[in-house]
């Protein structure tokens, strides 16, 4: 009879379950925003305090100067840290980085975008697994020990180097090597080694977002495109790319912000010409300069920030 | 005359499955066809051959006389409306209308005049700035009916085209494709599953079941002369009758369809009539539709307004003519 009685209650409305748990929940329950605001009051504070908050400190260094013979910083608002930036050799950094960050981005698109397309469209169960675990499994190791390997692969003596010679392209490669700006004594040091490894390291942040994009895209469109007269080009150009770009925007803020940033990569593959991240290294470490440091990093957040309202301008996030 | 589409011995087959197992069929030009049955039967894959998402594993299809076979789709002068509209987000209305025009090379000005014309021949005139998204389920199916007109096809192919909508919306849109298919001349092929539908717009109809074409002919047809059990059990509200039913009443051994409304109900006993249980009443409004219990056979008949009602549980008499009764080929 008690089993029965807690089972079809007779009255229609249930008693309060006792407990401090249990008043919580119907607290929760009567007031949804007091849930909403302390599950989000810790990453907001996160966010605006730690993250936020150390970026206007790091703006606001950028307004210093730096006495140049004392070395001690000038905490007086001036422009002068600008004006420096601006100079020739700077500039320099500045242009090289952005060149390097584009070309990538824009490389990372082409390669990534097949792949994507395949595993959106065409990868089911298990080739689907083995499709996130190719595409992942490179992010579990170091990021270090990749370009470590990777020097020892564009090495001089390495073994691009002896696949050449074997399939007697060696012309080829001495061919590239001679060219300004691009070439260098191996693919090691050169900027063609430094593109190669920026490409080969940020892909996966690439794929998967064109993946995700491209897989919202229902399969009928596409043949509703085929039946309406449209040629394969005409249907990846007027329907395929078009929804796909909200993706590929995606990838590229990552794979474009990650190179303007990155002090690493160039360092170990690369000549001995400064991006960015190294000269933002460089002078708030041995040289001491924080102003001038902190005028750098502001350049890729203003660089993505054009960007972005470039791309809004173009439309690529109409279709989201 | 040369068929519009034209069937020979096609099949398509997914590894072990059959979805199309040698189908012959001729649709004349001009006609609105309807290919009917339960999910699966194939009648989709058809269409999808006919459009050329599909490649036949073997058999010959014929479009006004030209061989399909290995033809894209996009070379097809045949246009889909699909099950769910699948207009393309991120385009317009007006765009999405002139879509065709547009991949075929037609200059902006006159391709939009195309497809406002068009918008207006499916009584949308003036919603080309809107995007679809912002469409009702009925607004949307007229602009995937326009954006398929809009290219003149020879062949109209209509998967499915009234299945998202509600039952009123979709009696409208039944009449009106009727008399736009009429008025244009184009040839229509429509795939559903619902029977009525198919009997209320089609001028011919072929029922498929497993892969194969059960039946062909016109809706009078169909539901008068079911050719087999499984069309008499698809089609219609119709009885099956099966064999022992029949000797008794006909004579022969064989399976056989009668009307619901060649059935009599009376409410006083007689030796003539066969006596029956009153299982249900279901009310439809211009008639009553009764469900029967014969000595275990379910039998259904229809009742119109106005006459005398049995009640729930009544025992009653029911008669037919021997006439009435449609003998079925096979499966004795």
């Amino acid at each position: 009879m008690s089993t029965s009685a807690a089972i079809a209650s007779t009255s229609a409305v249930l008693p309060r379950r006792g407990g401090v748990l249990n008043a919580l929940s119907d607290a929760f329950w009567r007031n949804p925003r007091l849930l909403l605001f302390l599950m989000l009051a810790p990453p907001v504070l996160w966010l605006g305090v730690v993250y936020l908050g150390s970026l206007f400190a790091l703006l606001l260094q950028s307004f210093f100067s730096i006495d140049e013979f004392s070395g001690l910083i000038n905490r007086e608002f001036t422009l002068k840290t600008y004006g420096e930036l601006l100079l020739p050799s700077n500039m320099d950094i500045m242009i090289r980085t952005v060149v390097m960050a584009a070309s990538v981005t824009i490389a990372s698109a082409i390669v990534a975008f097949p792949i994507a397309y395949f595993a959106a469209r065409y990868a089911r169960g298990k080739w689907k697994a083995l499709f996130y675990l190719g595409v992942m499994l490179p992010l579990w190791s170091s990021y270090l020990v990749k370009v470590y390997a990777w020097k020892l692969i564009l090495a001089k003596e390495g073994i691009l180097t002896w696949a050449l010679d074997k399939l007697h392209l060696t012309w080829l490669l001495d061919a590239w090597l001679s060219l300004p700006v691009v070439g260098g004594n191996s693919l090691s040091v050169s900027f063609t080694g430094t593109f190669i490894v920026f490409v080969y390291v940020w892909l996966p942040f690439m794929i998967l977002p064109i993946q995700a994009a491209l897989e919202r895209v229902p399969g009928n469109l596409i043949e509703a495109s085929a039946d309406l007269g449209a040629s394969p080009a005409q249907t990846f150009r007027n329907v395929l790319f078009p929804l796909a770009l909200p993706g590929i925007i995606a990838g590229s803020i990552f794979t474009f912000s990650l190179t303007l940033g990155d002090y690493i990569i160039p360092q170990i593959i690369g000549n001995s010409q400064y991006f960015i991240g190294q000269a933002v290294y460089s002078l708030q470490g041995t040289a001491g300069n924080i102003p001038l440091a902190a005028a750098f990093t502001v350049v890729p957040i203003v660089v993505m920030g054009i960007y972005l309202w470039m791309a809004r301008r173009m439309g690529a996030f109409d279709a989201l | 005359m040369v068929s519009a589409v034209s069937f020979q011995k096609v099949s398509r087959h997914f590894g072990s499955v059959k979805a199309v197992d040698a189908v012959d069929l001729d649709i004349e030009p001009g006609e609105f066809f309807a290919m009917l049955g339960p999910s699966g039967s194939g009648k989709t894959t058809c269409l999808r051959l006919i459009a050329g998402f599909e490649q036949p594993t073997s058999g010959a299809i014929s479009i006004f006389g030209e061989r399909a076979e290995g033809v894209p789709p996009y070379r097809r002068n045949v246009n889909t409306v699909f099950q769910d509209y699948a207009l393309f987000p991120h385009l317009n209305v007006l765009d999405n209308v002139a879509y065709g025009l547009m991949v075929k090379g037609i200059g902006r000005a006159e391709r939009l005049k195309a497809a406002e014309d068009t918008l207006a021949l499916v009584r949308l005139p003036g919603y080309g700035s809107r995007m679809p998204g912002q469409l009702s389920g009925g607004q949307r199916q007229r602009v995937a009916l326009a954006r398929a007109l809009v290219n003149r096809p020879k062949v109209l192919l209509l998967d499915e085209p009234l299945g998202a909508l509600d039952l009123k919306l979709r009696e409208n849109m039944q009449e009106e494709l009727k008399l736009l298919q009429k008025s244009l001349g184009v040839t229509f092929i429509f795939v559903t599953h619902d029977q009525g539908e198919a009997l209320s717009m089609a001028d011919r109809v072929a029922v498929f079941n497993d892969g194969h074409i059960m039946q062909i002919g016109t809706p009078h047809d169909i539901y008068q002369r079911p050719a087999s059990r499984f069309v008499a059990d698809f089609v219609g509200s119709s009885n099956v009758l099966p064999p022992e039913f029949v000797k008794l009443h006909s004579g022969q051994m064989r399976w056989a369809s009668l009307r619901p409304e060649a059935i009599r109900v009376k409410r006083e006993q007689d030796a003539n009539g066969i006596p029956a249980d009153v299982v249900a009443l279901n009310y439809l409004g211009a008639s009553t539709r009764i469900a029967l219990d014969v000595n275990g056979l379910r039998l259904h008949a229809m009742i119109p307004a106005g006459q005398p009602l049995p009640e729930q549980g009544e025992r009653v008499t029911i008669s037919f003519n021997r006439e009435q009764i449609h003998l079925m080929d096979g499966e004795a």
